[in-house]
């Protein structure tokens, strides 16, 4: 709807929250949206129903993989005219509130939506389509349990049947998630990360896998659906035989996943695939992630890793040994305040090179290095710990707030 | 030392493994080789034939759903409670506890029962759920503080068959209201830090291997010793915030 179809209260909010959003970024605090937001939602509660009237939108949500998908459902919709998206990650509440009031009324909005708040989101935002990535262990401080999500979602999905799920058909809790859904579009990812669904998330017991990547629990009837898009190697095949070369700016499988889930997301809001693909296939990097800094003249590439199951994937994208690697972890309430997750990583991959620790938990980091017998160092400081390598050319992968730190100081380096 | 190679058993990691709990049995092993002693870490999934003959026996923290199932592979088995009789060590946490004692909490509060290896059991809270940092000073000769991170929604109440293994100086532990944190009964160590513990406690970890091989000679654990001073400084830190 226009703007100005806007109750006055809504008006009026949205424009005291864009106005203080406006001077948070001048001041050089921040993107402002988180502010705005808060601002807007202050003086009307119901403005983000409200924002979403009439509107085209797209949810993103999943454990991983998130900010990346947004961004590029946003550039295959991009193919078909103008979008509203939050690419920066504001994936709360307020976040969301902000890209809406920011953005042109009649556009899509393509949205990237927390774990803890889509089930919220899909009940005042009415989307088109959710797009489900996956869901695995992560801030296990702040949610107890990666199975309340997968329960949340459902019970959202099963209240809201004009929504189509687009929903990865290899991630057995997302599946369950999806299971109450009108309509779903299954998507064959090829998920390899398995830690967090051996038991059935509808009946508790075992699930098993095949050699296939086939999966099905032994009690009850929760299996793999049989998906309409299947990531297969570098190609995407589709359910009328038809296959795809992905041709993407972005490295390794999890991206290739991405890229499958935003093209099926995309023809669900009418954008044929083959087109959605191309749009995809434009985007490079993604808020820092993949970026090469300079530091003293050395070139250091930027990953960006939060959880067990996406170190699992950084880890195969570290260039080879013996380049030396820096890794930044941090354990701040956006992180998750317990670092024991470290322990589900499988760093003993990174043996044969030097590996420099950093970050606010650095030193739990270099007591789990010890351990998988990896050479290590605890340095203090990005710069310092880019220099403690003694090379050109390295890669630094860190958790979410330890990645914000080092692309921030590494900028001023 | 009873074999030439110490066992290590993993039970169930993908049904108990949520908190990286695995870490408990690669610091074991690991703190085994460093001091020339070979050994071997079996990881038993769901399904698998639990081993009588294994030297130790690690127990992680889990989900309700995949606890309750665990419970029940173990005690149709009975294998663990062959390998207790046997002199095995077992160390259990958060999940571990639980399992190890006469009855734990299903998701609904009903009860399920537990291996009954511990004189404990576990209810469901009625507060805040547990999380965050737990210190505790040990009630075990020979350990020093206790550190570790905590996230439990449950009590544990302790039977008098059993020692707690420390006195809760931050944080919740067993949260019965008697202070303590976790559970020693004979050659069965139980404790709701993760974190993992023995990462974050190398003198728990000895005490566990010297149950199975006797006095052992130290390791140079600075750094270790290093990442537990910014652990204790932190509490302390958050501590002094709190009471001002």
């Amino acid at each position: 709807m226009p703007q100005s179809a806007l109750p006055v209260r809504t008006r009026f909010a949205t424009g005291a929250g864009l106005a203080v959003a406006g001077l948070s970024r001048r001041l050089g605090a921040g993107e402002g949206s988180v502010i705005g937001g808060r601002v807007v939602l202050a003086v009307d509660p119901g403005a983000l129903e409200r924002l979403a009237a009439g509107r085209t939108i797209a949810l993103v949500s999943g454990t991983n993989g998130k900010t990346t998908t947004t961004r590029m459902l946003a550039a295959a919709m991009e193919t078909q005219g103008g979008v509203v998206t939050n690419s920066t990650g504001a994936n709360l509440l307020s976040g969301l509130v902000t890209t809406l009031a920011r953005g042109a009324a009649e556009a899509p909005a393509v949205l990237e939506a927390d774990e803890g708040l889509l089930p919220k989101a899909v009940a005042e935002l009415h989307p088109t389509v959710v797009l489900l990535l996956n869901l695995s262990r992560d801030q296990l401080d702040r949610i107890g349990e990666v199975r309340i999500h997968a329960q949340r979602w459902r019970a959202a999905l099963e209240s809201s049947p004009s929504t189509t799920v687009v929903a990865n058909a290899d991630d057995p809790l997302v599946v369950w998630a999806a299971g109450l859904a009108r309509q779903v579009t299954w998507v064959g990812t090829g998920q390899r990360w398995r830690l967090d669904a051996y038991s059935c998330p509808n009946c508790g017991e075992k699930i098993e896998w095949t050699d296939e990547g086939t999966w099905a629990c032994t009690n009850c009837s929760l299996a793999r659906p049989v998906p309409q898009l299947t990531l297969d190697g570098e190609d995407v095949v589709l359910a009328d035989g038809r296959r795809l070369r992905l041709d993407l700016k972005l490295p390794g499988w999890p991206n290739r996943a991405n890229a499958v889930m935003a093209a099926a997301g995309a023809e669900v809001l009418g954008v044929d695939v083959v087109d959605g693909l191309r749009g995809v296939g434009t985007v490079s990097h993604v808020a820092g992630r993949y970026q090469v800094v300079s530091v003293g003249g050395a070139r250091v590439r930027l990953l960006l890793a939060k959880n067990p199951a996406g170190w699992a994937e950084a880890l195969e994208l570290i260039r080879p040994a013996p380049m030396p690697v820096v890794v930044g972890i941090n354990a701040r309430i956006p992180d998750g305040r317990d670092p024991s997750w470290l322990w589900d990583v499988p760093f003993e991959r990174l043996r044969g090179r030097l590996v420099i620790a950093t970050g606010d938990r650095g030193r739990d980091l270099a007591v789990r290095l010890r351990y998988a017998g990896v050479e290590h160092r605890f340095v203090e400081g990005y710069a310092a710990a880019v220099r403690a390598t003694g090379a050109d050319d390295i890669d630094l992968a860190a958790n979410y707030t330890s990645f914000q730190d080092a692309r921030r100081e590494l900028a001023r380096a | 030392m009873p074999e030439s190679t110490l066992t290590i058993a993993l039970l169930y990691p993908e049904l108990l493994g949520t908190y990286g709990d695995g870490g408990n049995a690669t610091v074991l092993a690991e703190r085994l080789r460093w001091r020339g002693v070979d050994a071997d870490v079996l990881t038993l999934g769901a399904g698998d034939t639990v081993p009588t003959s294994c030297d130790i026996y690690l127990m992680g923290g889990g989900e309700d759903g995949p606890q309750a199932l665990a419970a029940r592979e173990l005690s149709e088995s009975g294998a663990l409670h062959t390998a207790v009789d046997n002199g095995a060590v077992v160390f259990g946490t958060c999940a571990g506890i639980q399992v190890l004692g006469h009855e734990f909490a299903n998701p609904d509060g009903s009860s399920h029962p537990g291996l009954g290896l511990l004189d404990v059991r576990t209810v469901r809270g009625t507060g805040r759920r547990a999380i965050g940092e737990l210190l505790a000073e040990p009630m075990v000769d020979g350990l020093p503080t206790l550190t570790g991170f905590e996230n439990h929604g449950a009590v544990t109440h302790l039977g008098p068959g059993v020692k707690p293994l420390g006195r809760v100086v931050h944080g919740v532990g067993n949260g019965g209201g008697d202070g303590s944190e976790g559970a020693v009964s004979g050659h069965i160590l139980a404790t709701y830090m993760h974190g993992p513990a023995l990462a974050r406690n190398p003198a728990l970890a000895d005490l566990l291997l010297s149950w199975v091989v006797g006095d052992m000679k130290p390791l140079d654990d600075s750094e270790v010793d290093e990442l537990r001073a910014e652990r204790l400084r932190f509490v302390k830190r958050g501590r002094w915030r709190r009471n001002r």
